[in-house]
């Protein structure tokens, strides 16, 4: 078994087991903390498939960013109390057999597929920041001028959801 | 490493993270269930990515596999933009209901 074999095993035991906890776990901001470990182990992944400026962007974004918000929402509203109250157990009964049943079809849809290449890993220059910034400013530089556009609609939005009336 | 290892761990990640917003009835778990979501999907791009760099016929043309993390790059970017909205919402119900159990939000009015 190879060290990259052994890095995905890892990787994804890390993702799959953090995921749970993440939906296991009873307080907000545990849950939030589990999701940061995901992310840094998708991160792992983008690394482990020579994805450089993605995993980098995927910590600054999601956990350096993303992450940070939703704990600041969590703590400065103080909701970290642990209260669901009335459980209800035969729902999360039916989302649980729903969502394994929804994995099994999924899975057993798409093993049935034959992709004969291998995924290229550790090699490949266009995860590279160089190839993908001269990729985003020619070929996607309207989008990317776009997503500006996007991003303050979405902060003037959130300002004035947010404001009190 | 097969395709069908990131497919199996990508579906594993997504049907969790239904299973959260199926199951949880925190708000904010929900959402962070959506955002796993996203990302589960954002590595399975690149995983499709890196093939199809393998395949023979994008190798006269490599732009092929930039063009699919330039899509993840600008999944990232709405991902960040309904966050930052999503949050801001949820701090407005709280401040409405005094609580963020999605359950409690059945209807729109009131």
């Amino acid at each position: 078994m190879s060290v990259t074999t052994l890095l995905f095993i890892l990787l994804s035991v890390m993702a799959v087991g953090s995921a749970l906890m993440m939906l296991l776990t009873k307080s907000p901001v545990h849950s939030i903390l589990w999701l940061i470990v995901v992310f840094f182990a998708i991160s792992g992944h983008y690394i482990l498939l020579n994805a450089q400026f993605l995993a980098i962007v995927n910590i600054i974004v999601y956990a350096g960013a993303i992450m940070v918000l939703f704990l600041f929402v969590v703590m400065l509203m103080n909701l970290n109390s642990e209260s669901e109250p009335a459980k209800n157990y035969r729902l999360h009964l039916i989302g649980i057999i729903s969502g394994g049943s929804l994995l099994l079809v999924l899975l057993a849809a798409v093993m049935k597929i034959d992709l004969a290449h291998p995924v290229m890993m550790k090699v490949g220059e266009a995860g590279l920041i160089s190839k993908l910034g001269k990729t985003l400013f020619t070929d996607y530089v309207l989008p990317f001028e776009i997503s500006s556009v996007l991003f303050l609609s979405a902060m003037i939005g959130a300002v004035v959801i947010g404001k009190k009336d | 490493m097969d395709i069908k290892a990131y497919l199996a761990l990508s579906l594993t990640l997504f049907t969790i993270g239904i299973i959260g917003v199926l199951v949880r009835r925190n708000a904010i778990i929900v959402f962070m269930c959506i955002e796993l979501m996203l990302n589960s999907v954002n590595l399975l791009l690149v995983a499709f990515s890196k093939m199809h760099a393998a395949s023979t016929a994008a190798k006269a043309s490599l732009t092929f596999a930039s063009d699919a993390q330039i899509f993840v790059f600008f999944i990232m970017i709405v991902a960040a933009a309904e966050v930052s909205v999503g949050l801001a919402i949820i701090v407005m119900m709280y401040r409405n209901t005094h609580s963020i159990d999605v359950n409690f939000l059945n209807r729109l009015k009131n």
